[in-house]
């Protein structure tokens, strides 16, 4: 590998930092506390800047171009957001100061609450959750408790199609429950018959996307919802594929009780290693009193402000705390100023865009890859990476000789119900000359495949290092980087 | 991909060999295909076990996946193969051989008879596969 280590830059003796003559008098440690050796990097400052500078512009993100990894959402992320979290009144408060000094920032949640209320079409809302698969714990736990409230805990069944997310049945087996998997029909719908079949007294919960991963609306949605509801299940919508439907479709109002939203995908704020990430959970009327407390409530007092006094409160059902303090703040004010600064009307352009960019790639691309299911998407779409009478031509080829253009790779061999997936997902912020170079570069992989497959099989060519054995990394794990020599005694 | 005759096959790809109460149970040639290089294998069910048809019996995952593997047939767990689980590998190189997984005595004998046989299986792949 071409890169080094920073223990491998270590120069016996060599030093960024020499600290000054200590102003008092010295104290020795104890013994027991001493140790003999301290393994770390010696190296200059500078050597310590460009080597993580270097790292650094190793990386890909949205600020250095196209990333249409599907169902992430990995749109732009504004700059303005940041400096909007970056205020002092913001960035320096502390979770445990009293109410009554940061009513700003309780407005500012309060204010957000609303807004996610409104746009999901919900009734209450929990900022609490870390990212989005907490929030569908958060959900999960709520159907477990509100079944528990009525007396029903034999509602020990939750129902997932086999497009859904991983960490859906991940979240329904941790919390207690029985999965059963719903197939999905020809359409890339949920097939009613599957699902009414399951439809009993011990059902607590169905969990839909909608769009689903194959980024297509559920036709029938409204029926599962009623399946559902007859037989005294509550519906969990993974918000994921919320950039979809901002301004256009309630998910409250097809039926859905509960659903976690995805600050970081919808809502622009920083994903990955730039998050962390946020996953709000709506609730409807019914299921108000179960949200994770507190939730910021806000108190009119006729004192002579027009203000409301916002503080905190514990729902009456409250499945408890889902995280430390108020969850993450600075995702909160980021989101919020998305929100205002595109108003309702900026918000449906955003869907609508995002709709329209992933109909025009697919319309690009579809002849050309397999479109397993050939429908009017919605903000994402997925094609096969593999044609017949090409032997040994595989989704992973075609993502790995992606990079050698300059794009970020779709998700690969996801859903699980395409053969080898490419699932893309272009968002609302690209400009077409950018889905034209990438539709460009997708058609001439293609090309490519047939008449010159070894140079997708040594894919990636033009990155800092080539294929990686993905059989080695997942099987021989080493997590801790080897010491260099002159330390491993 | 290879579809050995002589042997059952469920519509999720185990394959069953029953030999007079035994059953042994693996996954297809097709399935290895669709997983791909297989990283890692785990048994569900320990010697002794009794399971019935459809019971999730396993868990197989590769580099692309992980996917759960369900008992084709009821019955009492008489082996298992643990020699694969340090060589999930060979899933890959000889599905329907060296990388059987689980042994069955079969509470019902007749009950694989409704499985898919080799000619109906192979059918079955090629419709999934267009």
């Amino acid at each position: 590998m071409a890169e080094t280590t920073i223990y491998d830059k270590s120069s016996p003796g060599r030093r960024g930092v020499r600290f000054p003559q200590p102003d008092v008098p010295l104290t020795k440690l104890p013994e027991s506390l001493m140790r003999k050796e301290l393994p770390l990097p010696e190296v200059s400052e500078n050597e310590v800047v460009r080597h993580f500078t270097r790292l650094s512009q190793l990386n890909y993100g949205v600020d250095i171009g196209f990333y249409p990894l599907g169902s992430c959402t990995m749109k732009y992320n504004p700059k303005v957001n940041e400096a909007a979290a970056r205020l002092p009144g913001f960035a320096l408060i502390h979770p445990l100061q009293p109410v009554d000094t940061v009513q700003g920032a309780l407005h500012l949640m309060y204010e957000l609450q609303e807004h996610l209320k409104e746009i999901g079409g919900f009734a209450g809302m929990t900022l609490q959750p870390a990212a989005g698969a907490h929030g569908e714990l958060t959900g999960v736990l709520i159907i477990k408790k509100f079944h528990e409230v009525n007396g029903e805990p034999q509602r020990n069944k939750i129902l997932i199609p086999d497009s859904a997310h991983g960490t859906n049945p991940a979240t329904s087996a941790m919390s207690g429950f029985k999965v059963v998997e719903i197939p999905s029909d020809g359409r890339g719908n949920v097939d009613l018959e599957a699902l009414r079949a399951e439809c009993d007294e011990t059902l607590a919960g169905f969990m839909l996307t909608n769009p689903n991963t194959l980024g297509l609306f559920d036709e029938n949605v409204c029926d599962i919802s009623a399946l559902v509801h007859e037989a005294g299940g509550l519906m969990y919508g993974d918000g994921a594929n919320m950039n979809a439907l901002l301004g256009i479709a309630k998910p409250g109002e097809f039926g859905v009780d509960i659903m976690h939203y995805n600050l970081h995908k919808t809502f622009s704020t920083p994903h990955g290693g730039g998050g962390p990430g946020s996953g709000p959970v709506g609730v409807c009327e019914r299921l108000v009193d179960f949200l994770p407390g507190p939730v910021v409530v806000a108190e009119t007092i006729d004192d002579g402000f027009e203000m409301p006094f916002y503080r905190f409160d514990v729902p009456k059902y409250s499945i408890g705390r889902m995280k430390a303090f108020h969850g993450h703040f600075g995702m909160m004010v980021r989101a919020y100023a998305y929100i205002l600064a595109h108003g309702a009307e900026g918000l449906r352009e955003v869907s609508e865009y995002a709709v329209l960019n992933a109909n025009y790639l697919m319309h690009k691309l579809k002849g050309v890859y397999k479109l397993p299911y050939d429908r009017v998407c919605m903000h994402e779409f997925v094609i096969e990476g593999r044609w017949s009478g090409i032997e040994d031509i595989h989704a992973l080829d075609i993502s790995k000789r992606l990079m050698d253009y300059g794009f970020h790779p779709p998700t690969n061999y996801f859903p699980l119900i395409v053969r080898e997936a490419l699932m893309i997902e272009p968002t609302e912020t690209e400009s077409i000359e950018t889905l034209d170079a990438f539709a460009e570069a997708m058609l001439r992989i293609a090309e490519e495949a047939k008449t010159n497959p070894e140079i997708l099989h040594e894919a990636p060519h033009n990155t800092p290092i080539g294929r990686l054995d993905e059989v080695q990394a997942a099987k021989n794990l080493i997590l801790c980087c080897g010491l260099p020599t002159q330390y491993a005694e | 991909m290879k579809v050995e005759s002589g042997l059952k096959y469920t519509k999720k790809d185990e394959w069953v060999r029953v030999e007079g109460k035994t059953a042994t149970i693996g996954i297809s040639d097709f399935a290895q295909e669709q997983l791909s290089d297989i990283v890692y294998l785990e048994y569900l069910v320990s010697e002794g076990d009794e399971v019935a048809k459809g019971d999730e019996i396993g868990t197989i995952e590769s580099v692309k996946a992980a996917s759960e593997i369900y008992s084709p047939v009821s019955g009492t767990v008489t082996a298992l193969n643990e020699e694969l689980l340090d060589t999930p590998e060979t899933v890959n190189s000889d599905p329907y051989g060296a990388a059987w997984m689980i042994k069955l005595e079969l509470s019902d004998p007749s009950e694989a008879d409704a499985l898919m046989d080799a000619a109906a299986y192979e059918k079955n792949v090629a419709e999934r596969d267009s």
